[in-house]
């Protein structure tokens, strides 16, 4: 097990630096920063001025290092547009994103387990259809368009929630459900799967066997063994998410990170847009870290190996 | 033995739908089985001795449509029994072991819960009770450190320990029946005779009924008191062990026993009996003997009703139109 | 002494001919198949279904409502906030659409089914390099780095297709990868390396076959992803520009209105939904037929 663990973390560590290159990469792509920060009208003695004020003159790999160090000292720089540390920045909006991806990837197992494990039991049943007709739907609906949907239904014509903003609890239902309806589908569908599967292995017939009651049999016996996928499914929709965030801060106006992201962009405020891609990443890269580590907590065939 | 018997079936039929029409698996299926002893179900794969070992236990998949004049357990009526009342008889007093030790035990949880839960759903023991129980019961099932193995997973067994583990886990209430599916199918040959002594000491020991299923005819020779031969899902001859090995009366029984060699009899390098010919199709009305397009003593007559005899007094009973099952010149001609 | 029977009669319908009757018995495949087809179609034929030009901006007719909404036939889905016709934006969105997932999906599809392929019939350090590369792709947040490149490159159609081709290859490499491991070890191929065929071809001409059913649901699928990302972008407003009839941009267009007229909002979107829909229960038919022990 610590040995799993320590080559997974390896492996992770060694992904997060080579997203940490690409996401520094980036700002090369943009041709000559120097032009970003000063502006079009700046003149050429401004703008080499700049050039040297940043580094910009050194080479590319010596660039990279120094940004990387020093954001390993969680320093990503400046904002070109606010002028300030770029992980204060982050670190302000932070709160929103993260309230959001939990309370998104909550609402996503609390809808899409019960419906997988339901579908599961009652296979070609009026249920079962409904829930893989909604998974499909799911899969298909834009989510930008099911948050303007929802804000014209709940916000315009009921006016049961907030539109906008995120002063109370009730500006996150409508962003959770947008956020958390995207990562259903699949939760859903693996679930059904798996619980199928367990639900026709011998041991539950050894469980009945006992006089087991139904229930105990549904969600000790087969639930315990069909949800060990189903962990780090949620895991890595978790990661997804946060990324997908993006879109959802925009419409219902989160001030989250990845409403800076968006506004960032915008900008052409590098540095920020830098950091926030690899902190997004390193979300990523940490829950799949975790869920890799859990899932094989939960199977003991793994924990013991 | 004028005690009412522990399980009485009567005309037990199972039938599933599949696709191409009803399958008839089971058909009017009869037998006694009194404290104590043991039945030895022997039949060919396919020919339904699991399925009507699942429906004793009501272990049946819901799309099987089960039927019968009377099950009975010692008393209760499992043919009118409610959910919970069979429940609670399910892994306390009729347990079960089956013939998949590598996959019958819950990979995610430790040998020690599983022993403990069967205990703790039927009984009001506090769970160091129940372990207590466990270590019991894996030692009487010979599992040396019994204490260590509670917390140990089933991937971590061989399978002949989680066979014993199975047989200690149906034993946990004390049960007054057991049916073993073929127990010992899946082990190693070594391990095969080792677990079933180890079953049948249990058996006389905690005064049990027993229902073995089984296909090996040189198991049932060594442990059953009364014999059923199954065959295409029928009981084609039933009968104390003694008389069925001494005088087999049904043709397939005959064959059966013909196929197992004796030591001492038996040439070395000589042909083992074969029966010729196959299982026919049970999709559809079955009428007459499933047996006779393999059987050397076919007649007409086999393709109708089919009665039964009753030798040796009562308890020797065949399904043949033979009434020793037997041709004799008077019935051809 | 009877007759032989025929051969067919022996042998059953071949494995083509029972492919096509189960993709004609499935019904989410067929429903998906036929709008897509129709989508297709009018795409193609837009110069000749669209009743106006979906540039041509019409200040006096500045959001006129659809016809069942009390509008008249002349505009049968209304205009927009610049009086450009409606139903012909929506028609010219489609091409956009399908080209995006189109070319996206070729080009995402030929990266991951190379990456996968080599890493499934390789192995080894092949396998190791190709896998770390999934999960650095997996790990960079797809719709962030595809807005900040369009946003450093400029918003063009190409540099669209261009991104999301080179960031959704992920699922292809993943799909190939473990259906090469599959088949990798099987008879057939063993056989061609014996009689000593080369590595590319046994790579195309015994491999590849073989796993293209597999290959051609992560196609639609890929291709319903694409689509679905390009209309985000644009509704973030850093995908198509404008005056380019993007479905994803129409929404957003729309949205500044949506108090008052949400049906600028609704049209666009439900077309996208129906679109993705259809891609995705073809997708999901393909894999039912083309494998049915896999369902459930």
């Amino acid at each position: 097990m610590l040995r799993f663990i320590l080559k997974r973390l390896g492996l992770a560590l060694l992904v997060a630096l080579t997203v940490s290159f690409i996401s520094f990469s980036l700002l090369f792509l943009a041709g000559d920063p120097a032009i970003a920060i000063a502006g079009e009208s700046a003149n050429a003695k401004d703008i080499q001025a700049i050039r040297e004020l940043y580094g910009f003159d050194r080479p590319m790999l010596v660039q990279y290092a120094d940004w990387l160090w020093n954001a390993l000292r969680f320093d990503f720089g400046q904002s070109y547009y606010f002028k300030l540390p770029v992980a204060d920045l982050i670190a302000e909006r932070l709160s929103v994103t993260m309230t959001l991806g939990v309370c998104g990837i909550l609402f996503a197992l609390l809808t899409a387990v019960p419906l997988g494990v339901i579908a599961a039991i009652r296979p070609n049943s009026l249920i079962d259809r409904i829930a893989l007709f909604l998974s499909v739907a799911g899969q298909a609906m834009p989510s930008f368009w099911f948050g303007l949907i929802l804000i014209v239904v709940f916000a315009i014509q009921l006016g049961w929630l907030p539109a906008s903003g995120a002063s109370s609890w009730q500006h996150f239902i409508m962003p959770t459900v947008v956020l958390g309806y995207y990562a259903m589908p699949a939760i859903m569908r693996l679930t059904r799967a798996g619980m199928l599967e367990v639900l026709s292995a011998d041991y539950i017939r050894t469980a009945r066997a006992k006089g087991a009651p139904e229930g105990r049999v549904l969600f000790k016996h087969a639930l315990r063994n069909a949800i060990i996928p189903v962990v780090s499914l949620a895991a890595v929709q978790m990661g997804f998410m946060l990324g997908g965030s993006i879109v959802v801060e925009s419409i219902f106006a989160l001030h989250g990170a990845g409403y800076l992201a968006w506004e960032s962009i915008g900008r052409n405020d590098l540095p920020t847009v830098q950091a926030l891609i690899l902190v997004f990443a390193l979300f990523y890269i940490v829950f799949t870290f975790l869920a890799d580590v859990l899932n094989a907590w939960l199977d003991p065939r793994m924990r013991s190996a | 033995m004028t005690e009412d018997p522990i399980l009485s079936v009567r005309d037990l039929t199972l039938d599933i739908p599949t696709a191409g029409g009803m399958l008839h698996a089971v058909r009017g299926i009869d037998f006694d089985l009194h404290r104590g002893e043991t039945l030895c179900i022997v039949g060919e794969s396919g020919s339904g001795k699991s399925l009507t070992s699942l429906a004793l236990m009501g272990l049946l998949a819901p799309k099987i449509q089960r039927s019968a004049a009377r099950i009975d357990f010692d008393g209760t009526d499992l043919l009118k029994a409610s959910r919970r009342q069979l429940r609670h008889l399910r892994g306390a007093r009729m347990s079960m072991i089956f013939q998949e030790p590598m996959t019958s035990l819950n990979p995610a949880y430790t040998i020690g819960d599983q022993l403990a839960e069967t205990l703790l759903l039927h009984r009001k023991v506090s769970r160091a009770q129940a372990r207590a129980r466990a270590v019991e019961l894996l030692e009487k099932v010979g599992i040396t450190a019994a204490e260590s193995r509670l917390s140990q997973f089933p991937h971590q067994l061989s399978g002949g320990l989680r066979q014993r583990v199975m047989i200690a886990m149906a034993l946990m209430c004390e049960p007054e029946l057991i049916i073993a599916d073929e127990p010992t199918t899946a082990l190693d040959v070594t391990i095969q005779a080792q677990i079933l002594r180890l079953l049948v000491d249990l058996q006389r020991e905690m005064n049990m009924a027993m229902i073995l299923i089984t296909h090996d005819l040189g198991v049932v020779a060594r442990v059953a008191d009364k014999v059923a031969v199954m065959y295409a899902g029928e009981l084609v001859e039933t009968g104390p062990a003694e008389a069925i090995f001494r005088q087999p009366a049904h043709p397939y029984t005959r064959g059966l026993i013909n196929c197992i060699p004796v030591p001492g009899r038996t040439e070395r390098g000589a042909r083992l009996g074969t029966i010729p010919g196959i299982v026919p199709s049970l999709v559809g009305e079955v009428t007459g003997c499933p047996f006779r397009r393999r059987c050397d003593q076919a007649v007409e007559a086999c393709a109708h009703a089919i009665p039964l005899h009753r030798l040796d007094g009562d308890t020797h009973q065949l399904r043949c139109v033979h009434p020793d099952g037997h041709r004799h010149e008077e019935v051809t001609a | 002494m009877t007759a032989l029977p025929d051969i067919a009669e022996i042998t059953g319908p071949t494995p083509g001919q029972q492919l096509r009757k189960r993709m004609f018995g499935h019904q989410g495949f067929m429903i998906g198949a036929i709008f897509l087809a129709l989508l297709v179609l009018v795409a193609i034929l837009a110069p000749v279904l669209a009743p106006h030009d979906p540039y041509a901006q019409s200040l006096g007719d500045r959001m006129v409502r659809p016809v069942f909404m009390g509008g008249t036939w002349e505009h049968p889905l209304g205009t927009d906030h610049l009086g450009r016709d409606y139903l012909s934006r929506l028609i010219y969105g489609a091409q956009i659409s399908l080209l995006i997932g189109a070319i996206a999906a070729l080009i995402s599809g030929l990266i991951g089914t190379t990456l996968g392929i080599a890493a499934g019939y390789f192995g080894g350090r092949v396998d190791a390099v190709v896998t770390f590369l999934i999960n650095v792709r997996l790990a960079m947040p797809v719709v962030l780095v595809a807005l900040a490149v369009v946003a450093i490159l400029g918003g063009s159609l190409n540099v669209v297709i261009g991104v999301l081709g080179l960031l959704l290859w992920d699922r292809f490499a993943v799909v190939m990868r473990a259906s090469t491991l599959q088949i990798r070890n099987r008879e057939f191929v063993a056989a061609a390396r014996a009689i000593g065929c080369s590595t590319p071809r046994i790579l195309l001409s015994e491999i590849l076959p073989n796993i293209l059913n597999n290959l051609i649901v992560v196609v639609t699928l890929e291709m319903a992803h694409a689509i679905l990302l390009e209309a985000a972008l644009s509704f973030l407003g850093l995908g198509v520009q404008p005056p380019t009839p993007s479905w994803g941009l129409m929404v957003s267009e729309g949205k500044n209105m949506m108090l008052f007229e949400p049906w600028l909002v609704l049209i666009p979107g439900a077309v996208l939904f129906l679109l993705v829909l259809a891609i995705n229960l073809m997708g999901d038919g393909l894999r039912d037929v083309t494998a049915p022990e896999n369902r459930n």
